[in-house]
């Protein structure tokens, strides 16, 4: 049963009036602040992955002109303004490692389980909060070894976000030798981060959960933190292990992955994958957990199948160990594997329609509230449901022969990513933020923001299934060489004049996240009704949470319980005549 | 944009596209049923005035049921697909009669040997185009991949042939084409600097030229 491990780090004490500036805002072990701070540095890294996708953009849309303003990158980047094809790999490559590891994963992760963690299962802190302070400092060099990349000889990695091998193995092939070395080591580094704060995730959630706070009266945004933390402390060791093989490949001599000395390219690609598949869950698991909360909260109902949205994270937590190979069907490998994976692949529609039917479920016979977060979380299954499908395109080996490698795939992850992971992150951080920062985000900013994402972001990814169903390949500098692709030209240019547009459109997060801490209309406690542990402690939350630990007596998302008048039970409400939930029955 | 596939001119074209047509048709109809759910359930459940949400925790046969729906389906496309993937890639996949051709692929180019008048490789007889593969219309060929530095992708889209090209492997990729003419061969790999004109032709001829240009290449060959 759930028990409250005694906090032994003298952190905890709720005496911050004590603590310096520096120890309070800069070094702290409080894990809502480093929840923040990994905030502020993933949405840098957010801004600097897009930033890289419009100068892409620019590229595919007016392949042979100069970029306005291209003339302040550097002779060796852009020389008059038009980009150099070893550039534009560089770009690909550092979009993708940007989005995936330095503004997607810490968003989720970083964020979300820092800061919810503790204050919804009702723990004063993490089990180790120095440990956690360590994870966030760590991240923070990481972040700039990736970034120094751009300023070294040669330019940045540009083998891809995957730098398969030989490609990423040789500078010869590439030019590329400082830059795909400080990849290897920025990904080790922050690797580490990752893994301490995974620890740290698991110890705090099996060890101080709060009195009563059963494994089955978790949120189910607990809940996908705790299997993506699993992950995370598995998969992330397998990614370290590569790039350090990787980096002596490059450094050292050795022939992990390099034919001429007896290695084997695909033994890179087998091991990237084997880390990468997991990662695709640990990317998508925490948003559909955090979403559940909201969807609950904006139709004041409790979620629908609750249990079955556990085992669904469960199993689609253990299905993404065993699919890696779907990466690899054309690359060479055994094609008798193609169908183990196949199959394996093909079931993880299986959770994923359970998740969707469920997420619909609760929505049924509910009073929805369209706030910006209902909002955000209803477009993450909309979108979440179109890369949902794509995916099983390419689940079939035989017509994945046919689009693999193609804009089809790119399509397929951003509406998992953006369309998926990116609308969770809006709506997430809208519905928590004024509990972060004591203060609501302008709602009539946060609609016109909404419903222009919404709009741009499907002009810029869907019309890129076309593109990929009309043979165009990725990661090709400039698509109008090939007389065949020259027809599909006009749609590249709209694919870049929406991206501009869905760029530009962030501009109104950024000054309403910015303003609203300043200026935003006070929070109070619990500001969206909800029953969760975190919305009783005030916005934001003093040192250590709770003056007193509270207890829990009822199951998470209790919104018009026949048990009270109100349209919401707290979890810790306790009530006059001791009624047990239905869901507990 | 349009979600239908280009021509295509292999034999084993035609059963790709119809499993793609028959995914592109199950999923369309899912996103409809979700989405028209979803858009039903936000304007039918609207928050009003006076009416509370009702209160359920679930349903287990709803749930047994779109469990059991999606399970079937997929294990439905799997037999499909893996029926398929057994003929073009299995085992004994490649026809015995197949033309032998080998590519060797480095950046960024595609050099494409001929086994000469003998019909077997590393003899002395072959020869070598670049950019340019010649087949004859109608008649099995088994490319032989290799690569002399990084990772390349033999891609024709008109046949729905892609299949990597791995330094320190020997890769066979088997196909008939159906109709002569020129179509785009291209590297779906990123490969490096000059990924991008990593491009060529493979022509179809018809088998009277076809079989007129080898006699002359070979000739060529013997003559030298």
């Amino acid at each position: 049963m759930a028990t409250m491990a005694a906090p032994l780090e003298p952190a905890s004490e709720p005496h911050a009036h004590e603590l310096s500036f520096v120890k309070r805002y800069i070094f702290s072990t409080d894990h809502k602040i480093i929840g923040i701070q990994f905030l502020l540095l993933s949405l840098v890294g957010l801004f600097v992955g897009g930033l890289l996708a419009m100068l892409m953009r620019w590229q595919l849309g007016f392949p042979t002109e100069p970029m306005p303003g291209g003339g302040i990158l550097p002779e060796t980047m852009a020389p008059g303004g038009i980009l150099l094809p070893e550039f534009y790999n560089s770009l690909v490559t550092m979009h993708g490692t940007f989005m995936v590891f330095f503004a997607i994963m810490p968003l989720l992760v970083g964020v979300f389980a820092n800061y919810l963690i503790p204050l919804k299962i009702g723990a004063p802190d993490m089990a180790f909060p120095r440990l956690n302070m360590a994870s966030f400092w760590i991240a923070v060099p990481a972040f700039v070894l990736m970034v120094s990349g751009f300023f070294v000889e040669g330019g940045n990695a540009g083998a891809g976000w995957t730098s398969y091998a030989p490609l990423s193995a040789n500078p010869e092939y590439t030019g590329v030798s400082a830059g795909q070395q400080l990849w290897c080591v920025s990904l080790v580094v922050l690797g580490l981060s990752s893994i301490l704060g995974a620890t740290n995730y698991i110890t705090t959630i099996v060890n101080m959960r709060a009195p009563g706070m059963q494994w089955f009266r978790m949120p189910l945004s607990i809940w996908s933190l705790f299997i993506t933390a699993i992950l995370t402390l598995l998969a992330i060791p397998i990614l370290s292990g590569a790039a350090i093989m990787l980096l002596f490949d490059q450094t050292l001599g050795t022939h992990f992955f390099l034919p001429p000395g007896g290695g084997q390219p695909l033994l890179w690609q087998h091991v990237f994958w084997f880390f990468g598949h997991p990662e695709v869950y640990i990317l998508i698991l925490p948003a559909m957990g955090m979403v559940s909360d909201i969807i609950a909260n904006g139709s004041r109902k409790p979620v629908f199948g609750y249990k079955s949205m556990v085992y669904a994270i469960i199993a689609i937590g253990f299905l993404g160990w065993i699919v890696w190979g779907h990466h690899m069907f054309q690359s060479g490998m055994n094609p008798l594997l193609g169908t183990t994976f196949m199959v394996s692949t093909l079931f993880i529609a299986v959770p994923s329609a359970i998740k969707t039917f469920n997420w619909l479920g609760t929505m049924w016979r509910g009073s929805v509230h369209f706030t910006v977060p209902m909002l955000h979380a209803c477009a993450f299954v909309a979108m979440f449901v179109i890369g949902g499908l794509s995916g099983v395109f390419m689940a079939s080996a035989p017509v994945d022969i046919y689009i693999h490698d193609t804009y089809f795939i790119v399509a397929h992850i951003h509406y998992v990513l953006f369309g998926g992971s990116l609308f969770a992150l809006f709506g997430a951080i809208t519905f928590w933020y004024p509990k972060m920062f004591g203060r609501m985000m302008s709602a009539r900013w946060g609609y016109a923001h909404f419903f222009l994402t919404f709009i741009f972001y499907n002009m810029t990814f869907f019309p890129m299934h076309g593109l990929g169903v009309g043979g165009h390949m990725r990661r090709i500098y400039d698509p109008t060489q090939y007389e065949f692709l020259q027809p599909l030209q006009p749609i590249n240019t709209f694919i870049t004049i929406s991206a501009f547009l869905l760029f530009a459109t962030q501009l109104i997060f950024a000054v309403n996240f910015i303003v609203s801490w300043f200026r935003g209309a006070k929070a109070s406690a619990n500001p969206w009704n909800d029953t969760g542990l975190e919305w009783t402690t005030p916005s934001p939350p003093p040192h250590g949470n709770w003056e007193e630990t509270p207890t829990v007596y009822h199951p998470p998302y209790e919104f018009s319980s026949p048990l009270v008048e109100e349209d919401s039970l707290m979890q810790s409400q306790r009530l006059e005549q001791p009624a047990v939930s239905q869901a507990e029955r | 944009m349009s979600w239908l596939l280009p021509p295509g001119v292999s034999t084993f074209a035609g059963d790709i596209d119809r499993i793609y047509y028959l995914i592109l048709w199950i999923t369309g109809v899912a996103f409809f049923i979700v989405e028209a759910g979803l858009i039903w359930f936000l304007i039918k459940y609207r928050a009003r005035p006076g009416r509370k949400a009702h209160y359920t925790l679930g349903n287990n046969v709803a749930e047994v049921v779109w469990t059991a729906v999606p399970a079937v389906v997929v294990i439905m496309i799997g037999v499909l697909s893996g029926g398929l993937w057994n003929q073009l890639r299995g085992r004994d996949a490649i026809p015995d009669d197949a033309i032998p051709v080998e590519v060797r692929a480095r950046q960024f180019e595609w050099n494409v040997t001929y086994p000469g008048s003998d019909g077997e490789f590393d003899t002395g007889d072959e020869f070598t185009t670049r950019n340019r593969l010649r087949i004859p219309v109608n008649t099995p060929v088994v490319v032989y991949l290799e690569s002399e530095d990084v990772i390349h992708s033999f891609f024709v889209p008109a046949f729905r042939v892609k299949q990597d090209v791995v330094p320190g492997m020997r890769i066979a990729v088997w196909f008939e084409a159906t109709v002569a003419g020129d179509y785009p061969l291209e590297c779906a790999e990123l490969c490096g600097n000059g990924h991008t004109t990593m491009g060529g032709t493979v022509s179809v001829l018809p088998q009277e030229e076809y079989r007129r240009w080898l006699t002359e290449q070979n000739q060529t060959i013997a003559a030298r």
